[in-house]
């Protein structure tokens, strides 16, 4: 029995919380609370009254959670983020795949572990996610730039595709760059001559 | 050969504030290269990071609060790791700001505002008239647990009577958010570092009411913090860095290169402002090393964990004592740069609230004090 542990994640990200929130629910976990605006954090937190705390490391109200749990009186229960020297591993991994927990003390590690062990690899996929969006993004960016650096270079020089393209890439070899990188500047250099 | 090939990477954390300058000059001067160092600065958003980064390793040093190593060293509200300071890397320039509302009923208790005890016991005569009003009680914003500026606000509070665990609310906002926080009345005064204060006064959002310098014996306000075990594998490393923060230090403190270090701070990379901001925080009185400013000594280290005991954050004990006395190292800046003047910034002054402090005697002085926790 897990659903009842109240689970919240603070992320501004909304495309991450729902993974988050799908991967926790996969798990049996029902009871999560997604915060995506930290205005008022303090009233909002107190009135939830979670268990577990999940926030994101690039969310500078991390810090307004550190006092929280600190100051009893402002919650209702303590909460600590592993403060036991055996948690080492867990911190390393949740830094590096950048996010935070903080659990109310007294609560039992392996109920826990299930729970960081999901969001951090939860939070990796995402990543990789982003980072595959990323590629694809600056690769269709570089397909746009050649393409109009290949049609600049056969409008002035009166060849063909192919072959435009044999001179970008024979320039990129050449120069140790990229095919896009010299795309950009025979695009800039047009622009500049037009 | 590319040259930063056969230079020693060292990973630095810093969060955007002017204080972080010692770090940003040191690379971007070139005085870090020089002594064969690629300082890498890492933009952080929480000091909660700036922790976590060190302890796992991601950071091999960083710009901490001159709590944070202390905290670090005691397991105070979170893993024990042994961190240590060699040395300071900013002295002064943190202001406590009030809005336009505290500070016209501070003013109309027609006390003389300008000096920081009267402006204390000002704010003690609007606290109890709010609690015989049953108006609920002030807040005021700060930027960690283990800051100068916490520690700071209840020092000068407590200094008038006000008990600040019982008669004020006190908060955690993230430092670039406090002007707009004052601005929504979320908070209705803060204590942060420059350049906020600077920038809630220019932008007519509050009244900076006192420098902390004004009554705060001026112990180091940021320090460079570090794995103890990382200065002990990388002895030479550390030295090098050591002298060249040293002459980072020199550089930024002098006021002809003022206009440059803003332009450089304000850069999108560091602290994302306007230079004009961070121009007029520079003139403010923080200094880099003039005074005795990069000493981080024992005495300084003490006092601020005699504040983490005053306020209940840890216990008072003689092992915890001698953690902290290794916690700060000015031993490690004598090995890099030979003797080291002492800070001697506040050392005559009498303290603000009439209670000495000794190094010596940390129990004595928890028992000198009447507000504590």
């Amino acid at each position: 029995m897990t659903g009842d542990l109240k689970i919240l994640v603070i992320d501004e990200d909304p495309v991450r919380a729902a993974i988050l929130k799908e991967g926790l629910s996969d798990g049996g976990h029902l009871c999560v609370e997604w915060i995506a605006d930290t205005s008022n954090l303090y009233a909002r937190i107190s009135a939830l009254d979670p268990d577990v705390v999940l926030i994101d490391l690039e969310n500078p109200n991390r810090d307004v959670l550190e006092q929280m749990f600190q100051v009893s009186r402002e919650v209702k229960r303590p909460i600590a983020m592993f403060v036991d020297q055996s948690d080492s591993a867990m911190i390393t991994a949740s830094v590096d795949a950048g996010v935070s927990a903080y659990i109310v003390d007294g609560l039992r590690k392996e109920r826990i572990k299930s729970i960081l062990d999901m969001t951090i690899s939860r939070f990796n996929a995402f990543s990789r996610l982003q980072r595959e969006l990323d590629d694809t993004k600056s690769q269709l960016e570089d397909r746009k730039i050649i393409d109009r650096a290949k049609g600049i270079l056969m409008r002035q020089k009166g060849i063909g595709e192919d072959e435009a393209y044999a001179l970008l890439r024979r320039n990129a070899m050449n120069q140790k760059k990229k095919i896009s990188e010299i795309a950009a500047s025979v695009v800039t250099a047009a622009d500049l001559l037009s | 050969m590319n040259i930063t090939d056969s230079l020693t990477t060292v990973r630095a954390g810093f969060i955007p504030l002017v204080d972080c300058a010692v770090l940003v000059a040191a690379r971007e001067k070139g005085f870090a290269a020089a002594l064969g160092l690629d300082l890498q600065l890492f933009k952080e958003v929480s000091w909660a990071n700036i922790r976590d980064r060190i302890n796992v390793g991601q950071f091999d040093v960083a710009h901490m609060l001159a709590g944070m190593p202390i905290a670090q060293s005691l397991g105070v509200g979170h893993v024990k790791v042994p961190t240590i300071a060699p040395m300071a890397l900013g002295v002064g320039g943190n202001a406590i700001t009030v809005s336009h509302a505290l500070y016209k009923q501070l003013s109309d208790t027609g006390l003389d505002l300008s000096t920081p005890l009267n402006a204390a016991q000002a704010l003690r005569q609007v606290v109890d008239k709010r609690r015989g009003d049953n108006i609920e009680p002030l807040s005021f914003g700060q930027v960690f647990p283990f800051s100068c500026h916490n520690y700071q606000l209840r020092y000068w509070m407590a200094a008038a009577g006000i008990d600040p665990e019982r008669d004020v609310r006190l908060v955690v906002i993230p430092p670039p958010y406090m002007v707009k926080s004052l601005d929504a009345g979320q908070v209705d005064g803060f204590c942060v570092g420059e350049p906020w204060n600077t920038q809630a006064a220019e932008q007519g959002v509050g009244v900076i009411l006192t420098r902390t310098a004004a009554f705060w014996p001026f112990g180091p306000e940021k320090v460079l913090g570090l794995q103890q075990s990382w200065a002990e594998q990388h002895p030479g490393t550390l030295k090098a860095l050591l002298q060249a923060l040293d002459q980072a230090a020199r550089w930024a403190d002098d006021p002809a290169r003022h206009i440059e270090l803003a332009a450089l701070l304000a850069r999108p990379e560091y602290l994302d402002v306007a230079e004009s901001v961070v121009l007029s925080a520079l003139k403010g009185d923080l200094s880099f090393r003039a005074n005795g400013a990069m000493r981080a000594d024992d005495e300084h280290a003490l006092w601020l964990y005699a504040q983490m005991v005053r306020w209940g954050q840890t216990p008072l004990s003689r092992d915890a004592e001698q953690a902290v006395r290794q916690t700060y190292r000015p031993d490690l800046l004598k090995d890099a740069l030979g003797d080291v003047p002492h800070n001697e910034l506040g050392k005559d002054a009498q303290p603000f609230d009439g209670v000495p402090f000794s190094a010596g005697d940390v129990p004595g002085y928890i028992a000198a004090l009447t507000i504590k926790v």
